[in-house]
Formats: C-alpha cells, structure tokens, sequence
C-alpha cells in the first residue's frame, strides 16, 4: 500500500457515501433545478428546451398554488404554536416531581412511533362531519366547536393541523424535558434564596433558558409544515379535498408531475419548497455546528 | 391541591393522545354489523377479529386486496435498507469523529443537510435514475433510496457517540500499530452497540413510516410498501370502516411495539434528529 493511500484512508472510508450524497442529493437537485427552467412539461424523450423564469410565472399566476401558500401560512401559524403550547405545558407537568411520569410520557410521545397514513386514517373517520369529534362535541355541551372540518372550503387546512399537533407535539415534549433537564438544579435554590419561585422563577429562569430549544422546535417544526404531504393525502386525498381546502405544495407538487407529467412545472413548486426550507434550515445547521467547534 | 392540578392536567392531555387510539382499537373489533357513523364511540358488543382477517388477505366479494403482502414487501425493504445505512452511518460516524482531514467538517456539513431537504426537489431525477439503472418500481429500488437518503442521520447519531469516545483509546492502539480500521474493528465496533440500537429503531421507524418515496417508486400494487397499501384502502369506498381501522392497526403495530419496548433508544434517535450542539 502506498504511502500516500495510506495517509488518505479516512477519505477513502467516506467516499462511497460522500458520492451517493452528491448524486442523489446535489446532483439530484441540481437536475430538478435545470427541468424547472425548461418546457419540459409532457412525456417526451428529448430533454426540454430552456425558457427561463416561465414556470415560476405560469405557478405564480396559478390560483392552486396561491391557494397551496395561503393554506402553508394557515397550517403553519396553527401547528407550530399548538405543538410548543402542548409541548410544553406536557414537558412542564412531567417534570414537576410526581409519581408515575413515566406512563404519561410514553403516551405523549407514541403518536411520533407510527405513520402519518394511519394518523390521517384515524383523524378522517374522527373528522367526519357527521360523526366522530362533533358527537363528542355535542355530548360534552361544546356543540358550538361542532364543524365541517378539512371540507370548509376557508378553514379546511386548519383542521389537518389538529392531527398534525396530534403526531408532532409528544416530540416537542421531548426536546423541551431535554432542554428542561439541562437547567442546573443550583439556580432555583440560589433564586429561592433571593425570594424568586414559583411562576416569577419560571418567567425569569426557565423560560428565557428554554428560549434556544423554542427555537430550535420552531425551526424543526417550521420545516415539516413546509413539507406536510402524507397526512393531507391520507386525510382529504392527493388532490388537497374540495376546492384545494386542504391542499399544500408538496400534493400539488406531486399531482402536477406524476399525474398531469408537467414536470417543469412540478420541479419548479419543489424548488421554491427547497428555497424556503434551506433559508430555515441553513442558518440553522451553521450556528448550530459552530456552536459544537466551540465546544 | 396543587398535584391535584397537575394529574388533571396529565390526565386531561393523556386523554387527547388516547381518543384516536380508542376509536382504532374499538373499531377494529367490532364486526361489519355494528359498525355506523351513529355508534362509533360505543365499544363493541364482542371480540370479533374478523376484521383483520379481512384487512390482512383482502375481500374477494369486493375484489380488495388484502395488506398481508404488503407488510412482506415493507418487512423486505426495511430491514436490508436499515442495515445499509447502519453500516456506513458507523463508518461515517467513526471517520468523521476520530479521523478528521482537511475539509472533512465540510463533508459533514453537505452530509447533515440531506436530511433536511425536501425531497420533493429530488424525486424526478431519482425515478430517472431507478429506471436507467432498472431498479424502478422494486423493492431493491426503495432500498437504495432508503439507505442514501437514511445516510445522513445515522452518520449524525454514530458520529456524536464516537465524539464521547476518549481519544486515548485511539492513540492507545495506534501504539500497539492497529490502524485505521485496526482500531475500528477490534476496539471500537465492540463499544457501538448503543448507537447501533438507536441508529437501528430510528431508520427501521422512519422507513416502516415512509409513504412519499413508496408512492412514487413502486407503482406494481404488490410490490408497494405497507403505507401506500393502506392509504389506498382507506381510499376505497368499498372497504369498510372496521376493516380500515383493523389495517391502520396493523400498520402501527411493528413500530409502535418498538416504541413501547425500547422507548429510551427511540427518543435519543429523536433527539439527534435536531442536531445536538
């Protein structure tokens, strides 16, 4: 063995995963990128000729997709918050020294163990309009949350959050008992000592300590709003329900390039996601990385 | 009065997780007869397993399909596409922790964002690309898809375990002239067996769980992954709901066990996914 093989066999050892990345990563996207800027949107076996920024006009001019971004914004600003309440009022309550955490935290964080197809299997027989949650409803006095859920045309897309909370906010739990659990015993027994406890302790101590892991279950979670698909079609079909109430990118996505084979024009809805997601997510891994060189 | 108020609050929020667990189980029991919008949230009369027959070999009345061969083919995909990327997840992790070269924590970096993408923006050239190779619409195609695109997490989980690993293990078989993958294989391979739990649970859920690269690689109904299968079940007007809920369960099943046994291991694969700092 040469010596020069010799020093390199680090890079030797991860090569083989090194190129399966930047094929089927880089390379990968860097191809969606190219079809997105082509006509490329039928079956055919020559490749498609340039156009530039048409597609990305053609789908900002789309209604579907003004749609898809509205309901992404909706979807969002319902999910990331419900998941860090209950994330962390469960964090919270587990936390607190009593017997038998154990069993809650097991049922909290269950929902992560299985699939989005099963939870929206199970959420669409419950968010029949004329059954399941609004029986529940009726018979608990609260007949005024009775409604149509996914199928209202406005707020369709809110009531996929509600399972999407369901599945996602045992997982903040866990971040926010990790973060708890990084907290030194010392500083509430030092803030005793000055008088500070209870809810005052938890304003001034524990939530602005919390503040890095909030931030990081924002980004987290931000991510996975951007690219909700299963749970949709598992709920209200590919095609996003009636009227696209529940329709997001990713199902649009899909259906304009595996079902109309428009595939420019899908490659430019994927691009736009992976724009979106990477200003979440870049910044995110930097400092994250930084902060463990630092270490 | 106060922990009184804190096992309501637990009770009260055990109670949201629970009600579609109640009406899964519930409903899978009952037989076809009982079933109706009007009585799903009574419990069922007897203990009728009917229902999972139905939704594991399918109707032939209705001409369904059942989703027995379907958890074959995910049994078939998951396990041979969670060990790929264990094996090179480990070798990753080990190289990128002890063995670090110029511009390796780049590497890491271009690694660690694959995880994050969505793959929505690879799915085309990927279908291309399965096809040229003639793997398209296989099993062997979703285990390759699963193990490149599994790479970069295990390779995240195995490299902060070999972090904790003293240096001086390494410089000590250095001195005893082991070396590179001396020193893998006789002392630290012996010490993975930790991460290789939680690298193992955490791929073997996320694959079992997958539905996009399982829709859009596999179009043959028999060859589909267990997810796909039951999302077109569910999908079918014909098929009631007992059997539905029966099929859900069924798919739930493998991994939710995982969960309840090896529970610590699950939530450290969980953990890692949000980059520890």
């Amino acid at each position: 063995m040469s010596r020069f093989f010799a020093r390199t066999v680090p890079f030797w050892l991860i090569l083989p995963s090194l190129l399966l990345v930047l094929i089927f990563v880089y390379g990968f996207i860097i191809n969606t990128g190219w079809i997105s800027l082509t006509d490329q949107n039928r079956l055919q076996l020559e490749a498609g000729k340039f156009v530039g920024l048409e597609n990305y006009q053609a789908l900002w001019q789309n209604p579907r997709f003004r749609i898809d971004i509205r309901n992404t914004v909706i979807f969002s600003l319902i999910f990331i918050p419900g998941c860090l309440i209950l994330g962390l009022t469960s964090a919270l309550l587990i936390q607190s020294g009593i017997k038998g955490e154990g069993i809650f935290r097991t049922i909290y964080l269950a929902p992560m163990a299985i699939s989005f197809i099963v939870t929206g299997v199970v959420w669409r027989w419950l968010m029949n309009p004329s059954a399941g949650l609004n029986d529940l409803f009726a018979a608990m006095g609260l007949g005024f949350l009775q409604n149509v859920w996914y199928t209202d045309p406005t707020w369709g897309i809110a009531a996929i959050a509600l399972p999407a909370i369901w599945q996602l906010s045992g997982y903040t739990m866990a971040l926010y008992l990790a973060g708890l659990r990084a907290i030194p015993k010392d500083i509430y027994e030092a803030a005793a000592v000055d008088g500070a406890a209870g809810f005052y302790a938890f304003r001034r101590i524990t939530f602005p300590l919390l503040l890095p892991v909030t931030l990081s279950a924002i980004i987290i979670l931000g991510h996975i709003s951007l690219k909700v698909f299963d749970l949709v079609v598992a709920i209200a079909g590919m095609g996003g329900g009636p009227g696209f109430s529940a329709d997001v990118p990713a199902t649009f996505m899909f259906q304009t390039t595996f079902q109309a084979n428009r595939f420019a024009e899908g490659s430019a809805i994927s691009i736009l996601l992976l724009l979106v997601v990477s200003l979440l997510v870049i910044p995110y891994l930097y400092f994250s990385l930084r902060q463990e060189g630092q270490r | 009065m106060r922990r009184f108020g804190i096992y309501l609050g637990l009770v009260l929020l055990a109670g949201f997780y629970l009600i579609p667990v109640y009406i899964l189980v519930v409903t899978s029991l009952k037989p076809l007869a009982e079933v109706s919008l009007e009585t799903m949230w009574n419990l069922p009369q007897g203990f009728d397993l009917a229902s999972f027959a139905q939704a594991w070999s399918g109707d032939p009345l209705t001409g369904t399909r059942g989703l027995g061969g379907n958890f074959m083919a995910s049994l078939q995909m998951a396990i041979p596409a969670t060990l790929g990327a264990l094996i090179l997840g480990s070798i990753n992790g080990y190289v990128l922790a002890k063995w670090p070269f110029r511009y390796s924590n780049l590497i890491f970096a271009l690694l660690l964002f694959g995880m994050f993408i969505p793959y929505q923006a690879v799915l085309v050239p990927l279908v291309n690309t399965l096809q040229v190779i003639g793997i398209y619409g296989t099993i062997p195609g979703l285990i390759l898809t699963h193990i490149v695109y599994g790479l970069p997490i295990s390779t995240l989980i195995f490299r902060n375990f070999y972090a904790d690993l003293p240096q001086e293990m390494i410089d000590a078989g250095q001195v005893d002239g082991a070396g590179i993958l001396g020193i893998y294989r006789h002392i630290v391979l012996p010490l993975s067996i930790p991460a290789t739990v939680v690298v193992v649970i955490w791929q073997f859920t996320q694959i079992w769980n997958d539905f996009l690269f399982g829709v859009v690689v596999t179009a043959n109904p028999a060859s589909q992954p267990l997810t796909v299968a039951l999302n077109n079940l569910a999908g079918s007007f014909v098929v009631p709901w007992n059997v539905q809920m029966a099929g859900a369960l069924i798919a739930a099943l493998p991994t939710l066990l995982i969960y309840v046994f090896m529970g610590r291991y699950f939530v450290q694969g969980l953990l890692a996914g949000s980059v520890k700092g």
